[in-house]
């Protein structure tokens, strides 16, 4: 950038001093020479192509000799300073310091409290989206450029500071704020352990008041992050084989958790049966060994296909091959099989597997290994009984461990309850909701949350649960939502009824329709509705209607 | 030999001594301060202000810093006698001029300065 401009200021020298130095003539014919004030605005005007003409009086022939010189001087000298200037702007380099600059600035304006993602892939994406909808901000780091352009279209309610970095460098982590105050958790779902690993260490040694949510697929890696505080590991794999467990002991237990846990916007989930019997399992990966020490521990036979048999330590017995074709399912003997799991990491092999599978054995349970989620549909075509997708079952368990602690305690409960009792949870759920699985939600009993419930109880009244879950526009109606659970000082009501009462600063969470959150914040912040709810009279709102009622109180007819 | 320090060098002193050839003379005697010595003195002093952009080094900084002082303090010389003569619509006043060339002093003492700095920083390369 230095050359064009010094050419620039020498063609405006050169061209200046040379209208100063050639003499011309004035208007009477006698010997003129222009000053500097006139050279410099005639060439002023001349180089930007404006043209005001010859003057202040017409030029000669030297001077016009001279004009002609320097209109080209200026032009080309502009021309390389605006050239040189527009290719430094478009230069990657440059353009990569205003993207991080930018980036940088949006993450210190942000003054709620914010969480960091790394890794803007399937499972990042869902976390991102759960988050804002929960009106909590988010920074998001990768280092495929070709995400960040995805979360540029994705179009989402919140401004969202993305980067394009790599976030094993703990530079970018600082740029994304995670050591200012706001900075509540950093989640590191990025596809390479290693760097979920370098996140971990790196946020705990820079700010160790930061919470650290990671994923880990080997358990070496996870004991790694353990032993640095990492707050919350989860492993794919394991969590998949906990659930898969929980389906064959107690299949609503199992159904009961994946409707609190799952995001509401999905389908309902159905509840599955899958039986007890002998199981083929196909890929003894991670997954495979996972799944298969839970076949092991409920006493089940399981038949292990896997193509290479050595390195992955398959147990005596297995078959070589894919599972794809039909003869090793027969060599599995899958005739005399219940159920089989397609557990490779190539969604095409393990449809292929479950397809030839059912071909063989029309009754036989199915359950797949989803790795991508671009194939949603294919596996959606394909009924299968069963479909266990990693970055699904990620994004869930974080999620319930983020934004809401009280969710992830009632999931923590149910697995400890009776089969009756998970029973009657899912019947008095299940009018609840429709076509999607339900949303549950925490609300406090606060001044801010709750200013109308707070009114009442400075006025001496008592509230009981049901005030709250009644239809504000006709209180006959119960609301489409139960109340799972009440928090209060260390005290835990599980399943509370109707009359229960409510005390200042409880922490709700309800379960059911989307629909009725806003309808129930409507109750607790609005003293006419709950005056409504609670005794079915409407509360006179005007200053005349209230003098009104005060008149007719005080003489009762 | 570095040829980019030898030409900054040149247009530093070549900017110091034509200021200076403007500045010397009678205050008030419009014969002794030439306008194309300014005109010359300002070219120049904008050339060297421009070879340091771009210089991060702690003595670059300053150069540029006080190339830039000798840049404005000529500037301002400039406009003061465009107005004057210009916008008056009035030959030059002996006050115009006094103010030209105090103004023109004080870019000098920039560019002298820029030269000191630049003379300390090549002893100190030299030992």
């Amino acid at each position: 950038m230095r050359t064009p401009l010094i050419m620039l200021i020498l063609a405006y020298a050169i061209s200046v001093l040379g209208f100063v130095l050639i003499p011309g003539r004035d208007d009477t014919g006698e010997l003129w020479s222009m000053d500097f004030f006139h050279a410099f605005y005639f060439v002023s005007f001349m180089g930007s192509t404006i043209g005001f003409g010859e003057i202040p009086y017409p030029f000669t022939d030297a001077q016009r000799l001279w004009t002609l010189f320097t209109i080209y001087a200026s032009v080309i000298s502009w021309l390389y300073a605006i050239g040189t200037l527009l290719t430094l702007l478009q230069a990657p380099l440059f353009q990569a310091a205003v993207t991080r600059n930018t980036f940088v600035r949006q993450v210190k304006k942000i003054r709620t409290s914010f969480y960091v993602v790394c890794g803007y892939g399937e499972t990042g994406r869902q976390i991102v989206d759960a988050l804002i909808r929960q009106d909590l901000d988010c920074v998001v780091i990768d280092k495929d450029i070709n995400r960040i352009n995805e979360l540029e279209l994705e179009n989402l309610p919140r401004e969202v500071p993305h980067l394009n970095s790599n976030a094993a460098d703990s530079d970018t982590l600082v740029w994304a704020g995670i050591t200012g105050e706001s900075c509540k958790g950093i989640i590191a779902v990025t596809r390479d352990d290693e760097v979920n690993l370098k996140i971990a260490i790196a946020s705990k040694l820079l700010n160790p008041a930061l919470k650290v949510y990671c994923w880990a697929e080997h358990h070496d890696t996870a004991k790694n992050m353990a032993s640095f505080g990492t707050d919350y590991i989860v492993n794919p794999y394991d969590i998949f084989a906990e659930f898969f467990s929980t389906a064959l002991t107690s299949p609503h237990r199992y159904l009961l958790h994946k409707w609190l846990s799952s995001s509401y916007n999905s389908p309902l989930t159905e509840p599955v049966y899958p039986p007890k019997g002998r199981w083929i399992l196909c890929g003894f990966g991670r997954f495979g060994k996972a799944v298969h020490e839970k076949l092991l521990q409920h006493g089940l036979p399981v038949a292990v296909i896997e193509l290479d048999l050595e390195s992955t330590g398959a147990p005596k017995g297995s078959i070589k091959g894919r599972g794809t074709e039909a003869d090793t399912l027969v060599a599995a003997e899958i005739h005399k099989a219940v159920g089989i799991i397609a557990g490779t990491d190539h969604d095409v092999n393990n449809l292929s597997i479950l397809v030839t599978a059912r071909e063989l054995n029309p009754d036989i349970f199915t359950i797949a290994r989803q790795q991508l989620s671009a194939n949603r549909q294919m596996f959606e075509a394909a009924n299968l009984n069963l479909v266990t997708s990693n970055s699904v079952l990620i994004a869930s368990s974080l999620l319930a461990k983020i934004t809401s602690p009280l969710t992830s305690r009632f999931l923590a409960i149910i697995k400890d309850q009776e089969e009756d009792w998970i029973d009657s949870v899912i019947q008095s759920l299940s009018p609840c909701i429709d076509n999607n699985n339900p949303y549950s939600w925490v609300i406090s009993i606060s001044n801010i949350n709750a200013h109308a419930v707070m009114q009442r109880f400075d006025q001496g009244e008592n509230i009981y649960l049901h005030y709250l879950i009644r239809e504000p526009s006709n209180r006959k109606e119960k609301l489409d939502c139960i109340a799972l659970m009440i928090q209060r000082d260390g005290m835990e009501i599980i399943l509370p009824d109707d009359k229960t009462l409510i005390y200042p600063h409880d922490r709700i969470l309800f379960a059911g329709n989307i629909s009725t959150k806003s309808k129930i914040n409507s109750i607790l912040t609005s003293r006419e509705t709950l005056h409504y709810t609670a005794t079915g009279n409407h509360l006179p709102s005007s200053f005349f209607w209230r003098w009104i009622t005060r008149r007719f109180a005080k003489h009762p007819s | 030999m570095n040829f980019e320090k030898v030409l900054f060098a040149f247009f530093i002193l070549l900017a110091l001594t034509l200021n200076f050839g403007f500045f010397i003379g009678d205050f008030s005697n419009p014969d002794h301060h030439n306008p194309f010595e300014l005109f010359a003195a300002l070219v120049v002093s904008l050339i060297a202000t421009l070879m340091k952009f771009g210089d991060r080094s702690h003595v670059g900084v300053v150069l540029l810093a006080s190339s830039l002082v000798a840049d404005l303090q000529l500037v301002a010389a400039c406009l003061v006698w465009g107005i004057a003569v210009y916008g008056m619509s009035a030959p030059l006043s002996g006050n115009a001029l006094a103010s030209i060339v105090s103004l023109s002093g004080g870019a000098l003492l920039a560019n002298i300065v820029s030269v000191v700095i630049l003379t300390v920083e090549t002893t100190l390369h030299r030992n």
